[in-house]
């Protein structure tokens, strides 16, 4: 009974039109807690001390771990948006991976340039093809290789189908992003937040560290509802054309 | 080049980047509500309003 009422709550939520209005309350309430906590997290970022090593570049780490945490969780939530198109063939879930590769392509984006930002003063070199850089860039490929394979296919649903499959394929890339500093030497640091044991991470850093994380976080899900919105927008106004065209052209042809 | 410039062109790219995506996407979202609004002044809509309108119609008449 509870199953069967949780499994209709959701699909309630899935009918893109439920989902406009849910996303129409929600969307004030989303973006102000965001500019909140991106106040807060600034704030804290600026106001602790730097590190006794680093000095003040410690404070790249408030956007370059946020960014890259980001750039993975995004194409986890593609990945699971992948498996709703491939099983249950749900056009929200289409939406929802369309709608969110230009995201992970942006905070991909950030978070090799803030690295390479990084990396010049620490490790004396912008770039290092080690196996964490390398693989992050490689995702940041698969981004753009989807964005432009959704927009280079005119079906939708053809093209969420194709690009939900090359998503699950790729989606093998991010064990290897999360592991490639265990697995192979690299210059890069291995984990200090997330990882077997707690975090290593001194208290001073880790405090500003989870707000900016938790601030990416929801700008991403604002965004990403908003991407979705207008995605639901933009199939409506290509139906409603096809619509206009399909009576425009039986009218012609009773006139004639 | 000093840390300082290091720490701030991180900061400024990360700014830039986050400004343009959020400026993206409201603005997609602005057009193609006047789409959908251009569309409903010409009087086309979903096939799921229209039926809506009918029925209310047939039941006040």
């Amino acid at each position: 009974m509870t199953e069967s009422l949780a499994i209709s709550k959701f699909s309630d939520l899935a009918n893109p039109t439920r989902f406009l209005a849910l996303a129409a309350r929600l969307l004030p309430f989303m973006a102000a807690v965001t500019a909140i906590l991106f106040a807060v997290g600034l704030y804290l970022s600026f106001a602790t001390e730097g590190d006794y090593q680093q000095g003040m570049t410690v404070r790249i780490m408030y956007v370059h771990v946020p960014a890259a945490w980001l750039s993975m969780m995004c194409y986890t939530v593609m990945a699971v948006s992948a498996i709703g198109t491939l099983v249950w063939r749900h056009p929200l879930a289409d939406v929802s991976h369309k709608a969110a590769a230009p995201l992970g392509a942006a905070f991909t984006l950030i978070a090799l340039a803030t690295g390479s930002l990084w990396g010049r003063p620490m490790w004396g070199t912008w770039w290092v093809w080690d196996a964490r850089l390398t693989s992050v860039f490689v995702l940041f490929l698969m981004y753009l290789g989807l964005i432009a394979l959704n927009r280079a296919m005119d079906d939708p649903s053809r093209a969420a189908r194709v690009s939900a499959v090359l998503i699950l394929v790729g989606f093998v890339n991010i064990p290897i992003i999360k592991f490639s500093v265990d697995w192979w030497n690299t210059l890069h640091q291995p984990a200090s937040v997330i990882r077997m044991g707690g975090p290593t991470i001194d208290q001073e850093f880790l405090w500003p560290l989870l707000i900016m994380a938790i601030a990416f976080t929801l700008l991403f899900f604002t965004l990403h509802v908003m991407a979705m919105r207008n995605e639901i927008w933009r199939r409506r106004v290509a139906a409603q054309r096809r619509m206009a065209a399909r009576l425009a052209g039986r009218e012609s042809g009773s006139e004639a | 080049m000093t840390h300082t410039f290091y720490i701030s062109m991180s900061y400024a790219v990360a700014a830039m980047v986050i400004l343009c995506l959020i400026a993206w996407t409201w603005l997609d979202g602005r057009a193609r509500r006047q789409e959908l609004a251009e569309l409903e002044a010409a009087g086309i809509r979903r096939r799921s309003a229209q039926s809506k309108d009918d029925a209310g119609k047939g039941e006040t008449a």
